[in-house]
């Protein structure tokens, strides 16, 4: 019998009276960690309505695919690995909630997969009180910063402090050293704004104007006029069901004569490159998480990731072309899963006894190569900070497809230690 | 039995029972009532002033984050500890309801819905202007080692649950004890009729103006509650939404009635708990929740238990 | 860019944005001013416009065009047919109870926000323009010969945009035209104006209030198809609409249709003008803070009547 792989409250109620249900649970958690063939249950928080909605698809079939993978070699210390998914409403008090639900109701060993970074900072305290591994795949700074508590880790994406910052050699000797920035005017924004200005400095670079727009701003013309005449490069990171409009705006701004544009795919993700009004696109470059597009030199290990997902060369659903993915970050989940195993298996985890065994285990890994397991490319984990860095990738916009044109090292993304989890007491 | 004893056996023994259930319960439903209990109170503030007053304000989500950044921004950068950012949190949020009062009340019906709304509104954005010390919508956490009073861990969930209910008893006894007397009778006075109300002599504003501060400083103490006992401040709380939540749970539960808030909360969370293993889209069976309450059961829950049947209820 | 474009195209956009929002906000002004209720999910039926292009575009292949004009003439019809359940269903039984009509239409709202997910998704998607054009705009400086007219770099707009502006134009017209001047008009007026007697003179206002609620989305649906080339179809997208619209209804003042357009065009202009001075988020604030402060010492609005 194949062992369920997702259940979520859905299933569990099916079977059983509320009321009997309520009672019964702690009791079944009891039973279930005497048994060691009983499954490992990881809690997914997943952002299935609310603004992350359209990630949250894809994390879930990311993960679904990554637990099928991981099951079919045997699981982890040969036990199934169950995932429980809630929705977070991309809320972070419903969050904190379910955080407590995974370990108080059920059962979950770790809780793993929140993507905003303000759900996480919103959950990562009910984690730090419960004691429960909470594995993040958010691209926030906020894990390094210190911020945060020693049972949060994001050991399977890099952060956007690493990202920008690499980004910044490429930009000013490619594309040009006078930049404009234009970014939504919320933290992820500021982070981008406020690293890449130190860093593009470094690199003899300066930023002329930086334009925040506001959240949930729907037209955008009015805002570029602020550029200066003299941009060689605009640097753009706009998120959020308006960014189409933005791209087609800026499009339209500029007309024939354009600077050079370089943009985070973050804006794109989900979207179809060849939708109408993106052709101004061409020949603009963008960062990429993980490249979208099959490339020349693509490894079996990302051949391997797409059929697993069930997406195509094109980075859309094999059952659906228009469906395009959120290829960029949804690795993160494939390779965090990947971690927990590594970890579970080094610290010999038995059941929610072990977890900061677990957690030390992790934070005992360093170098990661590219695999089946870490299929986006190779990482290097550092345990003090519980952030993982890697390799990113800049892609051009080539008769409608990305095209990758450069690889960063793993050094270009670091930077000093901000905290030491380590020293702190579980 | 007269109705004041009764209503005292009623309000003594609800915080009785759920001191009680502070041992008994199993720890998912424990931590759970912790949270509803914070909300409950915000959703007391709120009856205030609409189960009341009748006053429909659209943006007490200010008045929750005036609480819960007075609270989260004193004890982050202030250092103080949690018994006196709580007194700075309530300070806030008595100064802010008290200045919204002054300009809000000069208008009625919808368009003081409209100006609470947008005084919200500019609260949000408010907020995120000033994100390099609020960090706008991530927000910020609490360390855990900041949130205790004298030693004790508020942390701990059964300290949590406690503190709660703290909180929950102070308001519900306020507003029980406020509706007991002249006041509280004036109030409904406002709600049912203003102009006979002020024909009797009584100087409406002067109750009106009271009842925004003390709704706006009762749903301060619930927002600082809340960045304390779980550690995160964050500007989605002054948001829309959270402007919402309120109402629907005063209206679940029972407008104008002194449980009700807290049958609407406890409602509204297990619903959406339960209902969110059925479906994605569980806020669309709230929303149906919603349309047959509206259709068959206008005085909400406890509202409709004593219209029908217990008459008496507070 | 220098003042006088960077102002010039302020402008344009924020016509458009106006134009959009006179006519969403209309759609809530009728409802409010004949049925004296608040609809608090008419962003929704905004949002259903929007998605119901999206599908029917989608559905209708070939030239953009055909399925805009069926999307123009069938997303409203939708919208207005929900709308007018919505009011059997709900609103007539309550009786138009003010508080029992807010929490019902909450409850409306979520309703067809989470059906919108269900069916459509959480994606934000596109619907092609039926045409869109670059049109470059002149500008005027005093040169050494007198007036000389150039292209600023970046001054432009889309022959699409000026055709929503023009369109809404047409639009508002058309409606005002019916309400002055056509039988309709004057008995949703009368009935405006005075239920009772209304009634006493043989209008059925119950049927007329189920009209009037359907032709209030029907208005927002339009609005929403228009704008629809321009932003995409998402499932939240009745967020805003809703918001602005209770601001430019109240401060157009309550039942003035006339008020209601004036504010629109006020609100939707000074959003994009204000920000070509201040930072953005700081110009949000101040103009929602004068919004509410206009409230606050003009209650009736601009163009309402004083409460007696």
């Amino acid at each position: 019998m194949t062992p369920k792989l997702m259940t979520n409250r859905r299933s569990v109620l099916k079977g059983a009276a509320a009321g009997g249900l309520l009672a019964a649970a702690p009791l079944a958690a009891r039973f279930a960690s005497a048994q060691s063939s009983a499954p490992i249950k990881i809690g997914f928080q997943q952002h299935s309505t609310g603004i992350g909605a359209a990630y949250g698809r894809w994390y879930g079939r990311t993960t679904e695919a990554a637990v099928k993978m991981i099951n079919d070699a045997g699981g982890i210390n040969g036990r199934p690995v169950e995932i429980v998914a809630e929705d977070d409403g991309t809320d972070p008090k419903r969050g904190a909630e379910v955080l407590e639900k995974f370990a108080n109701q059920s059962g979950c060993d770790v809780a793993f997969g929140t993507l905003f970074s303000h759900v996480v900072i919103g959950s990562a305290p009910a984690a730090g009180e419960l004691k429960l591994p909470y594995f993040v795949v958010s691209e926030g700074h906020h894990v390094a910063s210190g911020m945060l508590n020693r049972y949060t880790l994001q050991p399977g994406i890099t952060d956007v402090k690493s990202q920008v910052q690499a980004m910044a050699p490429y930009v000013s000797e490619n594309l040009g050293k006078k930049v404009t920035m234009i970014y939504p005017d919320f933290a992820f924004g500021h982070d981008h704004r406020d690293y890449f200005s130190a860093a593009i400095k470094e690199q003899g670079g300066e930023v002329l104007e930086m334009i925040a727009i506001p959240p949930t701003e729907t037209s955008f013309t009015k805002y570029f006029p602020k550029i200066p005449r003299d941009t060689e490069v605009i640097y753009h990171v706009m998120v959020g069901p308006a960014v189409l409009t933005f791209v087609k705006e800026l499009g339209e701004f500029f007309g024939p004569s354009r600077p050079e544009i370089f943009g985070f795919i973050d804006s794109l993700e989900a979207v179809d490159l060849a939708s109408p009004g993106l052709e101004f696109l061409e020949g603009t470059y963008f960062w990429e998480g993980n490249p979208r597009y099959a490339q020349e030199d693509q490894t079996s290990h990302d051949k391997m990731f797409r059929e697993a997902v069930g997406v195509d060369a094109n980075g859309a659903s094999v059952s659906d072309p228009k469906d395009v993915s959120t290829y960029a970050h949804m690795f993160g989940c494939w390779e965090t899963l990947h971690v927990i195993k590594a970890g579970m298996e080094a610290a010999g985890y038995q059941g929610p006894e072990d977890r900061a065994k677990l957690i030390e285990a992790v934070e005992a890994m360093t170098d990661m190569p590219q695999s089946d397991a870490h299929p986006q490319g190779p990482k290097r984990f550092n345990g003090k900070t519980h952030q993982v860095f890697g390799v990113q990738y800049i892609s051009k916009v080539e008769e409608g497809k990305l095209v990758k044109v450069h690889t960063t090292s793993i050094e270009d993304t670091l930077y000093p230690d901000e905290v030491d989890y380590t020293s702190m007491s579980f | 039995m007269s109705i004041g004893t009764r209503s005292t056996f009623l309000h003594l023994g609800l915080i009785a029972l759920l001191f009680v259930l502070a041992f008994v319960l199993p720890s998912y439903h424990q931590g759970n009532l912790a949270r509803i209990m914070v909300l409950a109170t915000y959703a007391i503030g709120y009856n205030v002033l609409f189960g009341y007053t009748g006053l429909l304000s659209l943006g007490h989500a200010m008045f929750f984050g005036a609480g819960m950044y007075g609270l989260g921004l004193a004890m982050q950068y202030g250092g103080l500890g949690v018994i006196p950012a709580f007194a700075v949190a309530l300070i806030c949020a008595a100064a802010l309801s008290a200045v919204v009062a002054l300009l809000a009340l000069r208008t009625i019906g919808v368009a003081f819905m409209i100006v609470t709304l947008m005084f919200a509104q500019a609260g949000y954005l408010t907020v995120l202007y000033f994100g390099a010390w609020t960090r706008g919508d991530e927000g910020f956490v609490i360390a855990q080692s900041a949130r205790q009073i004298a030693g004790l861990d508020l942390t701990a969930p059964t300290t949590r649950y406690l503190a709660a209910l703290l909180l929950f008893s102070a308001a519900l006894l306020i507003t029980a004890r406020m509706m007991q007397v002249s006041f509280g009778s004036v109030l409904i006075g406002v709600r049912e009729n203003e102009e006979r109300t002020r024909m009797l002599g009584y100087d409406v504003f002067r109750h009106k103006l009271a009842a925004v501060i003390i709704s706006g400083t009762i749903s301060g103490a619930a927002g600082a509650g809340y960045a304390v006992l779980f550690g995160y401040v964050g500007a989605t709380f002054t948001s829309v939404q959270y402007s919402i939540f309120p109402l629907l749970w005063v209206l679940l539960g029972g407008a104008g009635t002194t449980i009700g808030p807290l049958v609407g909360t406890l409602f509204m969370f297990y619903l959406i708990d339960y209902s969110s293993g059925l479906t994605n889209a569980y806020m669309l069976i709230a929303g149906v929740v919603l349309v047959l309450l509206t259709l068959f059961a206008r005085a909400g829950l406890v509202g409709e238990i004593r219209k029908r049947w217990v008459a008496w209820l507070p | 860019m220098d003042f006088g474009p960077h102002l010039l195209l302020a402008v344009l956009e924020g016509a458009v944005g106006a134009a959009v929002l006179a006519l969403t906000a209309l759609g809530l002004s009728l409802v409010f001013g004949v049925m004296r209720v608040v609809n608090v999910a008419h962003g929704e039926f905004f949002m259903l416009g929007a998605v119901i292009a999206w599908f029917v575009a989608t559905s209708i292949g070939g030239h953009p065009a055909v399925g805009f004009v069926a999307a123009l003439a069938l997303a409203p019809l939708i919208a207005g047919l929900v709308a007018v359940l919505v009011d059997r269903l709900i609103l007539k039984p309550v009786k138009y109870d003010p508080e029992a009509t807010i929490v019902g239409t909450i409850g409306v709202l979520y309703i067809l926000q989470q059906t919108a997910l269900m069916t459509y998704g959480p994606e934000a998607r596109p619907v092609e323009p039926p045409f869109s054009h670059r049109i470059a705009l002149p500008w005027f400086e005093w040169g050494e010969n007198g007036f000389a007219m150039f292209y600023p770099w970046g001054l432009s707009t889309n022959s699409y945009k000026l055709f929503v502006i023009g369109a809404a134009i047409v639009i508002l017209l058309a409606f005002w035209l019916i309400m002055t001047r056509s039988k309709a008009g004057l008995i949703m007026r009368a009935t405006q104006l005075d239920r009772e007697t209304a009634l006493a003179f043989g209008i059925p206002v119950s049927r007329v209030y189920s009209i009037v609620f359907g032709l209030g989305a029907g208005l927002a649906a339009l609005a929403a198809v228009l704008i629809v080339p321009i932003q995409q179809a998402h499932y939240l997208m009745g967020h805003d609409p809703l918001l602005l619209s209770f601001i430019v209804v109240i401060i157009g003042g309550l039942g003035s249709i006339r008020g209601t357009v004036l504010a629109a065009v006020l609100i939707g202009m000074s959003d994009g003008i204000i920000s070509v001075f201040l930072s953005p988020t700081l110009s949000k604030i101040i103009a929602t803070l004068l919004v509410a402060l206009v409230l606050v010492f003009r209650p009736q609005g601009l163009f309402g009547k004083k409460p007696a």
